[in-house]
């Protein structure tokens, strides 16, 4: 299974970066390999506007099946769940702390976006 | 001639420009507020309204039983609207702008545009001005298409002024783009000065010939002034501070209605613009 993390650094050091669409990037976790690989988000971090719709259609070409993050607003979630991925909100701490978390059941699926859609 | 009054700053005084400028003219004036996610002029100018008409604009909806789901509306979508990930798009209205380039997209016609209302707009007249304004749907996100549809309402042969949104983003464009002069409007502090730099800027961009009106001009510092000359953008007018245009303003009255003398100060700013606006100078630095 592929996790995306969105960090705001490189590897499983860095730090949760709480926003999704806007993250500084992302670190893609393979379960099986335990291989982390760091993606650019800077398309997605400049765009004028749909930058968590941008964001979801990129986690979800990478094929990653659940997202940890911090906050996740209703268009990205939309686009998140249409591409049938797990959301996880509310993350914080290192990435290989919320990937561990995740691992041994302690995040909480989103139901739902758990923020105001923001331009 | 068309003369589209912006600023970068916002509150330097671009709707007390426009609408005092609009009453010292003589002759066929018409006034078209474009600042319309916040329109304000009309409280000044006070008109009778005539027509109102609302605005929309085309956005994708999709049929699903043609839809095969091949992604290639998306991929031509830059402003992220409509999005495939190799299942039925996901349209998010607010967020379009009604190119129709996911219409032409696609290859099965599986999408039809319907129209979604972005806001309306209005016309009136106060004596010899003709006034149109357009007031955005509230919860509407993108103001562009409204503002083109105010400026669509603009006649021949008189002159007409546009009231322009502050800033220098997207919707400042659309109010400015095509116009003969643009006025812009500051105050003389280093935020004003700031602001006025990044606007003289855009019009260079768009190739627009540029002057500055100083409202407030007895308060802060000279650096506006000391810039004009060093870029050689032309200083068209300074407008004291008067606490009697503020009394007027509170009561939304325009200055030269309460204050007659100020008419000769709009005359002469529009005769400098005019002059101006004729020798239309190769804007410099343009990139």
């Amino acid at each position: 299974m592929k996790i995306i993390v969105s960090a705001d650094g490189q590897g499983l050091e860095a730090q949760v970066d709480p926003r999704f669409g806007r993250a500084a990037g992302f670190v893609l976790f393979d379960t099986q390999t335990r291989e982390a690989r760091n993606i650019d988000n800077r398309q997605s971090l400049n765009a004028a506007q749909g930058a968590g719709i941008q964001a979801a259609e990129a986690v979800s070409r990478l094929g990653a099946e659940c997202l940890i993050t911090g906050h996740c607003g209703p268009k990205a979630y939309r686009t998140l769940r249409a591409a049938g991925i797990k959301v996880y909100t509310g993350a914080a701490g290192t990435v290989g702390e919320a990937i561990a978390a995740l691992e041994q059941g302690r995040l909480a699926l989103a139901e739902a976006a758990d923020v105001e859609g923001h331009w | 001639m068309t003369v589209a009054v912006a600023s970068g700053k916002g509150g330097t005084g671009k709707t007390t420009v426009a609408v005092n400028l609009a009453l010292s003219l003589e002759g066929p004036v018409e006034l078209l507020d474009c600042d319309v996610e916040e329109p304000n002029a009309h409280l000044f100018l006070q008109p009778g309204w005539t027509s109102a008409r609302t605005v929309s604009i085309p956005v994708p909806q999709v049929d699903e039983r043609l839809c095969t789901a091949c992604g290639a509306c998306g991929e031509v979508c830059r402003f992220h609207a409509i999005v495939s990930l190799r299942t039925q798009p996901l349209v998010f209205p607010e967020l379009c702008h009604g190119c129709g380039a996911c219409l032409l997209a696609c290859p099965v016609g599986a999408i039809r545009e319907v129209p979604q209302e972005v806001g309306v707009v209005e016309c009136g007249l106060r004596g010899e001005i003709r006034f149109v304004h357009g007031r955005l749907k509230v919860g509407t996100a993108m103001s562009g298409p409204l503002i083109r549809a105010v400026r669509r309402e603009a006649g021949q042969g008189q002159i007409t002024l546009i009231d322009a949104p502050p800033g220098t983003s997207c919707p400042v464009v659309a109010a400015v783009r095509g116009s003969d002069f643009v006025i812009l409007v500051t105050e003389p502090t280093p935020f004003g000065l700031n602001d006025l730099k990044l606007a003289v800027e855009m019009c260079r961009i768009l190739s627009l010939p540029c002057g500055v009106v100083i409202n407030r001009s007895d308060i802060g510092d000279d650096a506006v002034r000391r810039y004009c000359a060093s870029e050689a953008v032309p200083l068209l007018a300074e407008i004291p501070e008067d606490r009697r245009v503020a009394e007027a303003y509170s009561r939304g009255q325009a200055a030269v209605t309460v204050l007659p003398e100020f008419r000769a100060l709009f005359r002469e700013l529009y005769d400098r613009l005019h002059a101006a606006a004729a020798q239309r100078p190769v804007p410099a630095g343009r990139s």
